[in-house]
């Protein structure tokens, strides 16, 4: 074991794949010598040559095609949009071409080798253009895969995961946490199931389920409701498509409450997905209605980042008004 | 720092504008309209046997093009594009590649799959979308995919087959393989950001792509002096660093020696070529389009005679590699044998339900599992609603 930070982690994951097969290439903007503009892909370019992991002129919609078409010819692309608020110029190419290869041809080509980096998220004084979540775009795609890792040790397992799967991933980095989350990262290879939630603590009360960095916020908050006496179950979704619902809906079950918090604005956000999917497998379970804990409807602010933030004490607020429906 | 790229040209001390439309770029001719090549023409490699191909892949294409929109004008396929005019474009750059060059297409391009040797019923399979298209009946007619004759399977959206075709280039490219990548679209499609992308993409990192500009006039009715100002899509290539040629598209001769350079050039040099091919889209854009309302008939009249297959036929003819009573057997052996397919095709069943939910992942997940399996107990309860499924449930 290693003490890693989520970048180190990241970074140890693009390592091992590369070194694996020769055909995997890390790409993107500022991602060659320079190491990407967090520093994800350090040392790849000196240890694995310009040909494989290199610099691309800054045109997402380009990285994003030419992922397809490497993808599709039969190599492992790792492609980086350096801000998750700037993969909407490639919207075209991952919804209506990465997502529908295999459908559209009828399985005689696809682009299930091809990973997507990108680093979203807030509380990073970053203002409307360098916070957002995009997920819920993405999970509204069928054919692609949507993850997102909460910590180091996750993120190394994730992404290797993501990279040997059979079909496009889209996975979302928490930029906040790339070095404020350090941890054990075992330094071997090894993989985390996708599409599989995790209970991260058990509790009879209520269940509290978010992804990504907004875990710290429910962890915290699952805190606070503790020390008044207010059993939590933590549950961390990881893959945001396909989502686990039976590990969520049996969590529900026992406890009877949820309560599910994203950073991306509330509206059609994909919160709303799992409280409709939830409400039906456990209507009758349910002692009160499922609470949201999201993001202002605004884009994302940067003076006002704080109200707008989804934090912990919104998350306890909610915790209480919950159980004592 | 890289500083070399700011070459110094000639310096000016009062300033001028350079007029975009002052590169001049020269056209390719080899072929006249009589059949007879110009004086000084370099003709393409091109033996009897792949000649006699081309002209059968031409009159292949022709005659699939008028039955099949006989066939929507008889309400019996939805749908249907052809390629009249133009077919010299694609059944001339598919002779000029190797059998292992990928093949990425907008949807004009029938005539590369033709000349590959995609058979009949597959095209019939596709466009009436029966369980036997290879595409499995998801998408309109024309969408042909195949990856045996390594040609991609059509995507609607315009212009998205451009950065694809310069990852593919460079994927191969970096395996070492003795192959290329062509990547047709029309000048409308160029006006895409995918063209910018693609083209400066496959630039910088030196893709063996060729990209193929057929330039035919019309981006469904919006004729290319409303789509674009300069000279053409070749400006354009020259602005990105890339090789570039302008040739007359309905002269297969032409565009045969392009492609054969262009390959040539994309495998030995490491990069990519544009080539504009200046053509005329003589038919509609599709079956639900109706050029009379936006060009005249005298206008397509003029096109008619720069018909690149009677073009090619006179050469063959003086060739002596093709007569009149080969052409008469021809037409004649086609038009029956696309008939006869197409009713075979149309009444082949429908794909099964459960291909609804298969390749949209590698795997079927759990969900739509969970979703297939209710829709069938659905479509048992309402079997006369489902009429090409309920009964194979």
């Amino acid at each position: 074991m290693a003490q890693m930070n989520l970048l180190h982690a990241i970074n140890n994951a693009l390592d091992i794949a590369m070194a694996e097969d020769d055909s995997t290439l890390c790409f993107g903007e500022d991602v060659g010598h320079f190491g990407g503009v967090f520093r994800a892909t350090s040392g790849l370019q000196e240890k694995y040559g310009k040909a494989r992991c290199f610099n691309t002129p800054l045109v997402e919609q380009g990285i994003m095609g030419f992922a397809n078409g490497l993808a599709a010819q039969g190599s492992r692309p790792i492609a980086e949009i350096q801000f998750a608020d700037y993969i909407f110029p490639a919207f075209d190419q991952i919804v209506n071409e990465s997502a529908k290869f295999r459908y559209r041809s009828g399985n005689q080509f696809d682009v299930g080798r091809l990973t997507i980096r990108t680093p979203y998220g807030g509380g990073i004084a970053g203002g409307l253009y360098h916070s957002q979540s995009p997920e819920a775009y993405f999970a509204h795609t069928p054919g692609l895969k949507v993850v997102v890792p909460r910590n180091p040790y996750q993120a190394k397992g994730l992404l290797l995961a993501s990279i040997r799967d059979d079909n496009p991933v889209i996975f979302f980095e928490p930029k906040r946490l790339y070095r404020a989350s350090v941890g054990e990262v075992p330094e071997d290879d090894y993989q985390l199931p996708l599409g599989k939630a995790e209970v991260v603590k058990t509790g009879a009360d209520i269940s509290l389920l978010a992804w990504g960095a907004q875990m710290e916020i429910i962890e915290k908050a699952a805190e606070m409701a503790e020390a008044e006496g207010i059993s939590c179950e933590v549950l961390d979704l990881r893959s945001i498509l396909p989502w686990d619902v039976e590990t969520i809906a049996n969590s529900v079950m026992k406890t009877g409450r949820l309560l599910i918090s994203h950073e991306a604005p509330l509206t059609a956000g994909f919160a709303g997905e799992i409280a409709a999917t939830i409400q039906s497998e456990c209507f009758l379970h349910l002692e009160s209605p499922i609470a949201r804990v999201c993001g202002v409807d605004t884009p994302y602010p940067l003076s006002l980042e704080r109200e707008h933030m989804a934090d912990h004490l919104k998350v306890f607020e909610a915790i209480k008004r919950t159980v004592n429906f | 720092m890289n500083t070399d790229i700011y070459k110094e040209g000639p310096v000016v001390h009062s300033p001028a504008f350079i007029d975009g439309h002052s590169v001049e770029i020269p056209i390719l001719k080899i072929l006249k309209q009589d059949g007879t090549t110009y004086p000084d023409a370099q003709l393409p490699e091109l033996e009897q046997a792949l000649a006699v191909k081309a002209y059968e892949a031409l009159v292949f294409h022709r005659v699939l093009d008028e039955r099949m929109i006989a066939s929507q004008r008889q309400g019996r396929l939805s749908f249907y594009m052809s390629a009249l005019g133009e077919e010299a474009t694609t059944v001339g750059g598919a002779a000029a590649l190797e059998d292992q060059d990928m093949i990425m297409a907008q949807y004009r391009e029938q005539g590369c799959l033709i000349f590959r040797g995609f058979a009949l019923e597959d095209f019939m399979n596709q466009m009436f979308s029966n369980e036997k298209d290879l595409g499995k009946g998801r998408q309109m007619p024309i969408h042909y995919g195949s990856n045996e004759l390594n040609y991609m399977t059509i995507s609607s959206p315009l212009g998205t087959q451009i950065p694809q075709a310069a990852g593919y280039a460079y994927g191969q490219k970096l395996q070492g393989k003795d192959a290329v990548t062509i990547c047709y679209f029309g000048e409308g499609a160029a006006s895409e950001g995918d063209f910018h992308a693609g083209l400066n993409m496959a630039a910088v990192h030196k893709a063996p792509v060729i990209f193929f500009c057929r330039n035919n006039g019309y981006a469904i009715s919006t004729p290319s002096d409303e789509q674009y100002v300069g000279n053409g899509i070749a400006s354009r290539g020259v602005g990105y660093g890339i090789k570039t040629i302008r040739i007359d598209g309905n002269d297969i001769l032409a565009v045969i020696k392009a492609v054969q350079l262009a390959r040539q050039h994309a495998l030995e040099s490491e990069e990519p070529v544009i080539i504009e091919a200046m053509s005329y889209r003589l038919g509609a854009h599709s079956t639900s389009d109706d050029p009379s309302g936006y060009r005249t008939k005298e206008e397509e009249a003029k096109w008619q005679e720069h018909d690149p297959i009677a073009r090619f036929k006179s050469w063959m003819i003086a060739q002596g590699w093709w007569s009149e009573a080969q052409e008469n057997e021809i037409f004649a052996r086609l038009r029956e044998e696309i008939l006869a397919a197409v009713k075979v095709a149309e009444k082949i069943d429908k794909p099964p339900v459960e291909d609804l939910v298969t390749d949209v992942y590698a795997e079927v997940p759990k969900h739509l599992q969970d979703q297939l399996d209710e829709l069938k107990e659905h479509i048992k309860k309402y079997p006369e609603a489902y009429p090409f499924t309920a009964g194979r449930i």
